[in-house]
């Protein structure tokens, strides 16, 4: 086949012609062997620009295109899409970057930028001259999503897409939907009540006919590629039978048997047989059997008998069901760095130095206190309560170092509340700088100090300590220099936020990207932020950053629509740049099968090969490279097409 | 010396007194410092103007009724026309200063009685009505 090769040098305005002589380099390649045509232009990515494209392929019968402009992440699809407007194979148009590649890197250096550029420009014509037109691969599609999670973020993103007309399963470990908004008791910045305005969206989950809920469930396995996952989830034995039950509540009455309340953060009791709270959904207990007489001694046995419908089952066994689904929402949520790693306030051994989600429950109605702010270890109204904010954030020697976004508010909703409370209380908030970054979060906060008196002192305090049953506060006052201690009656923790104990297991389960400490990777910071660089996985909430409500249901809304965007095509559309292997040449040797980290080969037992499943290949390339008898090979990336770019890129 | 904070401590009758004489809520004032800043008299003073509002938020009144920055704001208002509050400084100084006389605390920094003939015949008309105003409680 004759190659006409059509070349379009981009100036990007100065980014590369202030660097690169974008003249020079157009006529010269327009000399290159199978080079039919070359040019330049100011603004490639242009609608001009585009035409030019377009209409040089028509003009001169051009069998490939090479845009020498940017990076082929910003401008590829642009590109291929005006190939294919003008009836060439989008496969056969490619970029050669001489902007991040050559004219930023070499402002210094006119002549070499330039001679690099021309030498860019080759090994892409090399390429494109033996790419095939190729199609996207088309995969089937199973129409259903699974959300791991049943927070606010989980929650929100379950039920818009299912309102969008999608079946969704929502899976949760504990034993109610609701995560941790339902233990909140008031939202800045307008203070209305969090399970208020959670339990109808709770309740709507529960009753969905799209939404299939699975609480007390954890994920064990997932298999699979976008738009076809297999899940394994685990149905925890709850010892009552969910099918029966009908949350009457008789065997909790009646169980002897208490522990420490998880819900209330262990400021109050629960029985062994529970729910965590009056409005959980599902309204159905389960049995913890690690704190159940029955199961310590073979005793006891109560809630069996009192049980009007014979739903308890000490025999109950956790369970396995299998899900398909085409997309997966991760939704795991936060948990609050532990108390325990503060040892200079106390690391939990102080009973009056309490976390912001234990002060959240006794600030809250349906909470141990029933809304009256009182200490733990006396039960007495404190008079002087203290705020502590970046405890175990922004300290990046000690703990974590990033700021957890939220407690700056959520200590000054505390400290309002608590004044709300007691007005003749007086109410502290040490603070390295007060973040209010949201609507009506500033005003929230000057409120607090002016309507409420809280006096906001700028400094970290250095220790918490007891004596004569208060708990000492020194800190310094870093606006006059003067070092002040407080005897408070109490003392509230904004613990950073940390995500969740379980995140990181699932991560590996899933093969999802985290950061370094455990929150999920988006795709793209700022122009991807709720998908995972893992095709079919997307993010909401807490478990990818610290993050308050308005911007997790945000989240989890943008996450749904992404989800909704996928399921709007019939089959998924995905790049055809895979591995392929040729069966007539390959040993059967497997090494390809090892190295594969998307378990995308499968080996063939009758005929003796490896094959690619091309629904699965990312043409990430390690097969290729482990190939020993060179068969498997990349589209459009092969050993000969290597060769003739390395050539060109070596040519005098 | 740590300065032990408490409710009585922070809110004590004096600090309401300054509320109450000058009309501005102290607790307003969130310690940006715009006041010291732009302040023309700011080089002269031993407590820059953010400070005597800090140290009055944590119930000092003592050191801010010692100091000579109250008798020196010359309530040009430069500091309230920047305020992005509203806090007038110069009526907390005017307060400030009333208390002092009030209560017979001190001898004020600026005695008019004895300005030398030379010295008002030199000194802007202002300066002398600034400083006999500050002796007649604003």
């Amino acid at each position: 086949m004759e190659h006409r090769i059509g070349v379009f040098v981009c100036h990007c305005g100065t980014n590369i012609a202030g660097v690169v002589d974008v003249k020079r380099v157009a006529e010269e390649l327009a000399k290159y062997p199978g080079v039919a045509y070359s040019t330049d232009y100011l603004y490639m990515c242009s609608d001009p620009g585009q035409n030019l494209v377009k209409d040089a392929i028509k003009e001169h019968g051009l069998t490939g295109v090479v845009v020498s402009a940017c990076s082929p992440t910003l401008h590829e699809a642009t590109f291929r899409r005006a190939g294919a407007a003008a009836d060439l194979n989008q496969y056969r148009v490619e970029m050669a970057n001489i902007r991040e590649h050559c004219s930023w890197v070499h402002r210094g250096d006119k002549e070499m930028a330039t001679e690099k550029a021309i030498k860019i420009i080759k090994t892409m014509i090399e390429k494109v001259k033996q790419n095939e037109a190729l199609e996207p691969i088309s995969v089937p599609m199973t129409h259903r999503a699974m959300v791991v999670g049943a927070g606010i973020a989980g929650i929100q993103a379950a039920l818009d897409i299912a309102n969008a007309g999608h079946d969704v399963v929502l899976v949760e470990k504990e034993p109610s939907v609701g995560g941790h908004m339902a233990q909140l008791s008031e939202t800045f910045p307008t203070l209305d009540c969090s399970q208020c305005i959670l339990t109808p969206k709770m309740v709507e989950v529960s009753q969905h006919p799209r939404i299939k809920l699975l609480t007390y469930c954890e994920i064990d396995d997932v298999s699979g590629y976008v738009g076809n996952f297999k899940v394994r989830i685990k149905k925890k034995a709850a010892y009552v039978n969910r099918d029966v039950c009908n949350g009457c509540g008789l065997c909790i009455e009646k169980c002897p048997a208490k522990t420490a309340s998880e819900f209330d953060e262990g400021l109050s009791e629960r029985k062994a047989i529970y729910t965590p709270f009056a409005q959980a959904v599902p309204n159905q207990p389960v049995l913890d059997r690690d704190h159940c007489i029955y199961f310590e001694s073979g005793k006891c046995g109560v809630c069996q008998k009192v049980c009007p419908v014979d739903a308890i089952d000490y025999e109950q066994k956790d369970e396995f069901l299998d899900e398909e689904v085409g997309a997966i929402i991760v939704a795991t949520g936060f948990d609050l760095y532990p108390i325990v790693n503060i040892g200079e306030y106390g690391g939990g051994d102080i009973k009056d130095v309490v976390t912001s989600l234990q002060f959240e429950r006794l600030l809250s109605a349906s909470g141990p206190t029933g809304g009256v702010v009182r200490r733990p270890s006396d039960g007495e109204i404190p008079k002087e309560v203290v705020f502590l904010t970046c405890v175990g954030s922004r300290d990046p020697e000690g703990h974590m170092p990033y700021c957890s976004k939220v407690c700056c508010m959520y200590l000054t909703k505390h400290a309002m509340l608590y004044k709300h409370n007691e007005h003749d209380g007086q109410a502290y908030v040490f603070y390295m700088d007060v973040r209010t970054p949201g609507k009506d979060y500033e005003e929230f906060y000057q409120r607090a100090a002016e309507e409420d008196d809280v006096l906001y002192i700028r400094g970290k305090v250095s220790k918490l300590f007891e004596e004569d049953g208060k708990v000492m506060v020194w800190g310094v006052d870093t606006l006059t220099g003067q070092k002040v201690e407080i005897a408070a009656d109490m003392v509230v923790l904004g613990l950073a936020m940390v995500p969740s104990a379980t995140a990181t297991e699932l991560a590996k389960m899933l093969k999802i990207q985290m950061n370094q400490w455990g929150f999920y990777s988006e795709a793209h910071p700022k122009l991807r932020p709720v998908e995972s660089l893992a095709p079919g996985f997307y993010l909401a909430g807490a478990a990818q950053g610290p993050k308050d409500i308005p911007e997790v249901v945000a989240q989890a809304s943008a996450a749904a629509s992404k989800v909704c965007a996928l399921f709007a095509e019939k089959e998924y559309h995905r790049e055809p740049i895979v591995a392929w292997i040729d069966e007539d040449e390959c040993a059967g040797c497997r090494i390809c099968i090892s190295v594969c980290p998307y378990d995308a080969i499968e080996f063939d037992d009758e005929k003796e090969v490896a094959r690619v499943q091309e629904a699965i290949c990312e043409g990430c390339g390690a097969r290729i490279a482990a190939c020993p008898s060179a068969t498997a090979q990349q589209r459009n990336l092969t050993d000969d097409q290597l060769y003739m770019m390395v050539s060109a890129a070596l040519e005098d | 010396m740590r300065l032990r904070l408490s409710t009585d401590s922070i809110r004590n009758a004096s600090i309401e007194r300054v509320e109450d004489l000058s009309g501005q809520a102290l607790s307003s004032c969130y310690q940006c410092g715009r006041c010291s800043a732009g302040c023309p008299v700011v080089d002269e003073m031993d407590l820059i103007p953010n400070e005597v509002i800090r140290l009055l938020q944590f119930g000092q009144i003592k050191k801010v009724l010692r100091s000579k920055t109250i008798w020196i704001c010359a309530s040009c208002m430069q500091c309230s026309a920047r305020c992005p509050k509203g806090v007038e400084f110069s009526s907390i100084c005017d307060a400030l200063r009333a208390m002092v006389l009030r209560m017979r605390l001190a001898t004020p920094a600026v005695d008019a009685g004895n300005l030398s003939r030379v010295m008002v015949s030199k000194a802007p008309q202002m300066g002398v009505v600034s400083a006999l105003r500050k002796l007649l409680n604003g």
